[in-house]
């Protein structure tokens, strides 16, 4: 069982009591167990268990404007005692930087909602097998479908922060994640794809049915690709990628990268980056929610921003460090977003593939070609050609690329939002990118 | 001074109790063993003129592992103790309740050894590492006013490992690793553009920084974050590419490295599962996987199943001749292990990964390379690349690259993303060089979520048709 809030607290207590004996004026630390077990199939039997127990413990202490940090998955007090002393040391040794501290105090969470974050179910192996075999069943059931593996896992978590300043606060979290990658095969080509269900309640989670068919026909439709020429076209971002294009626009509103001069989002608070349709939210409040907390990880409250309005950036990211940096109080966003997504386009699905007489929709990118500093974008992908609101037929071997400055302004999104993931988009059209091909 | 590990100093159970536990799970296994692990890290970061983090981290625990047929079971915690390995036993006996297998008791010995038993943090004191930092930070700062940001950080670790056997066979291995980098940006006339750099290996810190040889590291970020300041949109579409030795041989990594993994292989589910003994490069191109050269940063003594590494061929003039194994894959596929078995750390399982992947010098000059090409790209460093296994297409990021018009260098173009077919892309290969060269020892790569450090080394290479994808048509 994942250990309790007693033990955690104790071990919290312990490492700031110490931590102040031996000579920090300030100090944070951050105990954290998470339990989970897992259990693989591959192609209709077992294939892996894999039960995990992590402990683990960070520490951070402040001798005035000095600071530095320790971890370790030992927690046994005479192991906690050598790397106190040495942080301690450290820390004098560490040159001191103005901008050091512990959040301010009036900032700091001061009532902790129940956000339904825990579900106590405890799902034995058996359980999982039996889901599993479900899903392998519904995975398998084309004859093109040569290969499927499957995972569920159930993880259990708890942690307390803490802090010289009395914040002392923490809770449970669960979650019940279940995925399958299939790999079907014709004459011509063999392809994989996958889909996965994730939710913080076992009831919540997708029918193994369901999500063993949609990875089958996910994957069974990308058989025979072709490969197209290079041209400007239109590209429609399938939510699973489009969600990953929003993730590249949070870290380039972090308080980070915007104090070190490294986004290309720079000093454009209150200035259009988007277009006048585009809102965007980080909610951190909703109930069961992946991303939901009430302080972020240095323990300042977090309420719901809107982040773009009207097209409008309104608010970075900001942590404690970074805020005073920027002469700008900390908005609870140490660790990032919580959950953030952009708000319904006004036009269906449907329209959105009818939009243009041909576009192409991607449903897979690979490579980091994300570059934050200068907005470039540039990424292998995979996916099909639309014409006339039709799928044609799959594409791969092709990159798109573009510039995040120009992309951005050139969004239009669907009416389809679903609130699946930590963060999350509608279907996403960006007309005016490059592709190239052969 | 250095020492191994005593994993059962500090704790309520003994050598001779775990060692009764292991042979107890695993009695009807095929395979498993208890793998414990210890490691001792720190982290020293300069960053916008400041020491922006100096952490340490110490990190311990044992993964439990047993095996039956394909059946893997695994547990891990972070506490060695009798109550904690019981429990771990037993999960894995849960798991596998009805199997009948006989444990393989055989793994191979050797006494070679491809680094030191050193621990490179407590080889240089905080302050000089500190001051050393922030020289970096000055020297580029003087070395031009454009330089807006300078980040440059050291990376020290020494792991120690045991692998203890069904029977109580006992391996051991202590691991030095570290790595230096530094990153800077430039800005002119309002545009910023950003150079990365960075040196590591199996060895210690003074194997690199004594001197001034940090400013090697410097001038080389520097130059090549000079050259994107300068370059235009990148063409897109299919070209000939020549490429740079050295750091470009992730290309090697993505398009034929991840295919050759055991794995994969076995699962039929790798675009190379059917192709061992044929054709799959052009003649001339030869690759080996190779453990076993010192100080190396995808080196390793034994690997983490405790079998000693090897130098692999893996394509020999052409032909595809053996995949990476580690023992679960090599037993199913009726071979032997080529001490390919590793893990991030202890909270995962094994599986049969990269070490340090070669393509061996052909007699061609670079030169000759680009005369050759109308038009075309030449590119000389890459940010990272990626693979689908099973349709093969693979990308890498380049992150210094030029246009070649009419056999001759162009102007330096945008970093842009390469895109290819990894059972197809050496076929294309028409030109290996003869100037081998390893990368700079900084690369890490991903699998199933986890970490590992690689190296990777090629001679400059001419690829006859490649995917660029800039913006440019």
């Amino acid at each position: 069982m994942v250990k309790d809030q007693e033990f955690l607290k104790k071990k919290a207590a312990y490492c700031l009591d110490l931590a102040k004996k031996l000579g920090a004026t300030d100090s944070s630390v951050v105990v954290k167990n998470s339990v989970s077990e897992t259990v693989n199939f591959r192609n209709k039997k077992l294939d892996e268990s894999n039960r995990s127990d992590d402990l683990g413990i960070s520490i951070t202490t402040y001798i005035g404007k000095k600071k530095s940090s320790i971890s370790s998955s030992n927690l046994l007090n005479e192991n906690l005692n050598v790397l106190i002393e040495k942080c301690v040391e450290t820390t004098k040794n560490t040159p001191e930087d103005e901008f050091n501290s512990l959040p301010d105090r009036d900032l700091l969470a001061q009532e902790v909602k129940d956000l339904d974050l825990y579900d106590d179910t405890q799902i034995e192996n058996d359980q999982k097998i039996n889901y599993l075999k479900k899903l392998e069943d519904a995975a398998s059931n084309d004859k093109k479908i040569v290969n499927t593996e499957s995972s569920f896992t159930q993880n259990k978590s708890n942690f307390i922060l803490a802090n010289t300043d009395g914040f002392c606060n923490g809770h449970k979290t669960s979650s019940f994640t279940a995925s399958s990658v299939t790999v079907a095969k014709d004459e011509k080509s063999m392809e994989r794809d996958y889909e996965y269900s994730s939710k913080c309640f076992l009831k919540d989670l997708d029918d193994a049915n369901e999500l063993g068919k949609l990875a089958a026909n996910q994957t069974i439709r990308k058989l025979s690709p072709k490969k197209i020429g290079s041209e400007k076209i239109a590209i429609i971002f399938d939510k699973r990628i489009a969600k990953g294009i929003l993730s590249t626009f949070a870290s380039a509103i972090s308080s980070s990268a915007i104090s070190r001069g490294t986004s290309f989002l720079k000093d454009k608070v209150n200035q259009k980056i988007f277009s006048d349709k585009i809102n965007i939210f980080d909610k951190p409040d909703m109930l069961k929610g992946l991303g939901s907390r009430n302080f972020d990880s240095e323990g300042v409250k977090t309420d719901t921003l809107k982040l773009v309005d009207q097209g409008i950036l309104k608010h970075y990211l900001i942590d404690t460090y970074n805020g005073k940096k920027l002469n700008l109080k900390s908005n609870g966003r140490c660790g990032g977003t919580s959950n953030l997504y952009f708000e319904n386009g006004n036009i269906s699905f449907k329209d959105l593939l009818n939009s243009n007489s041909k576009s192409l929709y991607i449903t897979e990118t690979i490579g980091h070609g994300s570059n934050i500093v200068t907005g470039d974008y540039s990424v292998g992908a995979t996916g099909f050609l639309v014409e006339n609101g039709e799928f044609k037929f799959p594409i791969n071997e092709i990159t798109i690329a573009g510039n995040f400055k120009d992309m951005f302004q050139n969004i239009i999104l669907a009416n389809d939002l679903e609130l699946k993931y930590a963060t999350n988009s509608p279907t996403m059209l960006i007309e005016g990118m490059v592709v190239a091909g052969k | 001074m250095s020492f191994m590990s005593n994993f059962f100093e500090k704790s309520d159970l003994s050598r001779s109790e775990a060692e009764n536990i292991i042979s107890e799970t695993l009695q009807k296994c095929d395979d498993g063993e208890l793998y414990l692990e210890n490691s001792k890290s720190e982290s020293i970061l300069l960053d916008d003129n400041k020491i922006k983090n100096s952490s340490y981290n110490s990190d311990l625990g044992f993964g439990f592992r047993a095996i039956s047929d394909e059946v893997v079971a695994y547990s891990h915690s972070n506490e060695i103790s009798k109550n904690s390995l019981k429990q771990s036993s037993e999960n894995l006996k849960s798991t596998l309740k009805s199997v009948k297998g006989t444990y393989n008791y055989e793994i191979p010995k050797s006494n070679k050894k491809y680094y030191k038993n050193i621990n490179p943090i407590e080889q240089k004191s905080l302050n000089e590492k500190i001051k050393i930092l922030s020289d970096v930070n000055n020297y580029l700062r003087s070395k031009s006013d454009k330089v807006k940001q300078v980040t440059a950080n050291f990376l020290g670790e020494q792991k120690s490992v045991e692998i203890i056997r069904s029977g109580g066979e006992t391996l051991s291995d202590v691991r030095p690793l570290i790595r230096f980098n530094v990153s800077v940006m430039l800005e002119k006339n309002g545009r910023k553009e950003t150079g990365v750099y960075g040196v590591g290996g199996r060895q210690s810190y003074d194997m690199y920084l004594k001197d001034d040889n940090w400013k090697k590291v410097c001038d080389e970020a520097l130059r090549i974050a000079s050259v994107n300041l300068e370059s235009k949109p990148a063409p897109a579409g299919e070209m000939k590419v020549v490429l740079g030795p050295g750091w470009p041989a992730i290309l090697i990594h993505e398009a034929v490295g991840h295919g050759l993994e055991g794995d994969f292989n076995r699962k039929k589910t790798s675009a190379f599962h059917n192709l061992m003994g044929q054709k799959v490069a052009s003649e001339g191109v030869t690759i080996i996987d190779d453990g076993t050269i010192d100080n190396r940063r995808g080196s390793l003594t034994i690997d983490d199943e405790g079998t000693p590494t090897e130098k692999t061929v893996l394509i020999e003039n052409g032909i595809l001749k053996n995949f990476m194994q580690d023992r679960l894959n090599a037993r199913l596929m009726k071979t032997r292990s080529t001490g390919s078995g590793r893990r991030e750390n202890y909270r995962h399982i094994v599986l049969p990964r990269m070490r340090n992947t070669m393509m061996l010098s052909g007699n061609h000059t670079q030169e000759e390379m680009i005369k050759s090409v109308d038009k075309g790209i030449f590119a000389v460093s890459f940010g990272g690349g990626q693979v689908d296994i099973t349709s093969g297409k693979f990308v890498f990021n380049c992150t210094e690259a030029y246009e070649i018009v009419n056999g001759k260098i162009g102007s330096p173009i945008k970093g842009a993303t390469l895109i290819g077919d990894g059972p197809s892309i050496l076929k294309e290969v028409s030109m290996v060089g003869n100037d081998m060269m390893m990368d700079p020892g900084i690369g890490t790569c991903g699998k199933a979520g986890q970490g590992v450090p690689v190296g990777v080394a090629q001679p400059s290479i001419l690829i006859n048709k490649m995917t660029v994808g800039g913006t440019k048509l």
